[in-house]
């Protein structure tokens, strides 16, 4: 199994590369949002504040980890991907706006919310759902967490991750969509 | 008589296996997919999901971070005597559980969304109990994430419907969830009753291991039906394309007013997290499922 390795910030050149099928992994940075930060990223930007970390080229894991508190900081025990579609309202302007590059999480994306995301150049990228041990194996540290005012889940996580994967790029730029087979 | 303190002891261990690890029969019904899988992405998101079960056991970490919601089906001997509220203790039990082994928090009010942090809230957890001849005290523990549970489906249908129109509402709202119930699951039908009662059935229906049959013949049949449409879907594990979508489907019955035909499905990811637990004497024994 040959992975394509990803190193965020990410360019346009390899993400245009990546095609549906592709298997890859994510080392480096990757931000988590979900429900209400994605609500509150988009707060701050219409009210042309600046996001308090730069998601430019980034890449967002739609997760909402299970932490322990431990005398020597949070640890991410369990950190499995959630659904994505339930941001779908939010997901490309979301994206247009920050300049994110790949979206990690489960289950896809509406059909047009996938052609739009297509068209601002952003990858959607495939975790197992329910395999939350797996992926935190891969975080090799918590670099900071921001907004835990709206709770562990919901708040945006920034990790540093090694070899996070297999991911299975979903939706490519060019508009090829892994989910839309059985519907046809 | 069995005291408050085993009694909660016993609760919080059926929490933590039921979170840790998945019963036999379903790990089974996984191999078995990942066997029968041609599809690429398809065997790798079955071989992330068993590398996974192996990593929470071996880690004792909570298999998914939607550690989700409990529902207890309890029950309860007539002639049992306890000297403590059941529901008071099951409570202490599931906010013990959080703090230990942890799980993540999930409850919040549905309105003001506020969450209460320790996994309990009005109503919650859920608790069904029946009431049993005897002196009898059985307890079946089903955790549930909201992914698969999102997509639980109520269809009051016509009652001149026949059970193509069952299966069909099946195969509708599958084919509607896509990968986003956690596929491959299983499918918990509920047919008749009423509204409540058929929903109530759908998610009992979800307890019942994937190697038992259904005794009711009929029902075993529409189940085997079901199940092979289900898989000739393509949706496949996690939606990406494949032969598994469901690992089994699960009917129950009840009697309904000749003008109704209720028909609730409520799904299980392939995370299908369950415990039991039974009155041994004066203890609770945890069954491993």
């Amino acid at each position: 199994m040959t992975l394509i390795k990803l190193r965020p910030p990410l360019t346009e050149r390899e993400v245009t590369k990546l095609k549906a099928g592709d298997l890859v992994s994510v080392s480096g940075a990757m931000i988590t949002a979900r429900d209400k930060s994605y609500a509150r990223v988009l707060d701050l930007l219409h009210s042309h504040k600046r996001l308090p970390v730069n998601m430019r080229g980034g890449v967002v894991y739609h997760c909402g980890p299970l932490v322990k508190k431990t005398p020597r900081g949070q640890k991410i025990v369990s950190a499995g991907p959630t659904t994505s579609a339930r941001l779908d309202r939010m997901q490309a302007e979301f994206v247009r706006r920050t300049g994110v590059m790949a979206l990690v999480g489960k289950g896809g994306l509406g059909e047009e919310v996938a052609v739009e995301l297509a068209r601002l150049g952003c990858v959607y990228l495939a975790f197992t759902g329910g395999a939350a041990v797996l992926a935190a194996q891969s975080i090799e540290k918590v670099e900071r967490v921001l907004w835990q005012d709206l709770g562990d889940a919901e708040a945006l996580w920034v990790l540093r991750v090694r070899d996070f994967g297999p991911l299975v790029v979903a939706v490519d730029t060019k508009g090829n969509n892994l989910y839309l087979r059985q519907k046809r | 008589m069995l005291a408050e303190a085993k009694f909660r002891a016993a609760i919080v261990k059926m929490l933590r296996r039921a979170e840790i690890t998945l019963p036999e029969d379903v790990v089974r019904a996984l191999k078995r997919s990942r066997a029968r899988e041609r599809n690429r992405i398809a065997k790798l998101q079955l071989d992330c999901m068993l590398r996974n079960l192996d990593l929470a056991k071996n880690l004792g970490a909570p298999i998914c971070q939607d550690t989700g919601t409990f529902t207890f089906f309890i029950q309860l001997g007539s002639e049992l005597r306890l000297d403590f509220d059941l529901e008071k203790s099951l409570s202490k039990a599931v906010a013990q559980a959080t703090r230990e082994v942890p799980l993540r928090a999930n409850i919040v009010d549905p309105l003001t969304r506020k969450n209460t942090g320790t996994n309990l809230g009005m109503r919650q957890p859920s608790v069904h109990l029946e009431p049993v001849p005897g002196k009898k005290l059985s307890i079946d523990l089903l955790v549930k994430g909201a992914g698969a549970e999102n997509w639980s489906r109520l269809f009051m249908l016509r009652p001149t419907d026949e059970k193509i129109a069952i299966k069909r509402a099946v195969l509708l709202t599958l084919v509607e969830a896509g990968g986003q119930l956690c596929p491959p699951v299983i499918v918990g039908l509920g047919i008749g009753g009423s509204a409540d009662a058929a929903c109530l059935l759908a998610k009992k229906a979800l307890l019942r291991p994937l190697s038992s049959k259904n005794p009711d013949k009929k029902l075993a049949r529409m189940e085997r039906e079901i199940t092979d449409a289900a898989n000739k879907l393509d949706i496949g594990p996690m939606g990406l394309g494949g032969r598994t979508t469901v690992l089994g489907v699960h009917t129950a019955k009840a009697a309904c007013h000749t003008a109704s035909l209720p028909v609730a499905i409520n799904f299980q990811c392939w995370a299908a997290r369950r415990a039991s637990a039974r009155l041994a004497r004066d203890y609770l024994r945890v069954e491993a499922p």
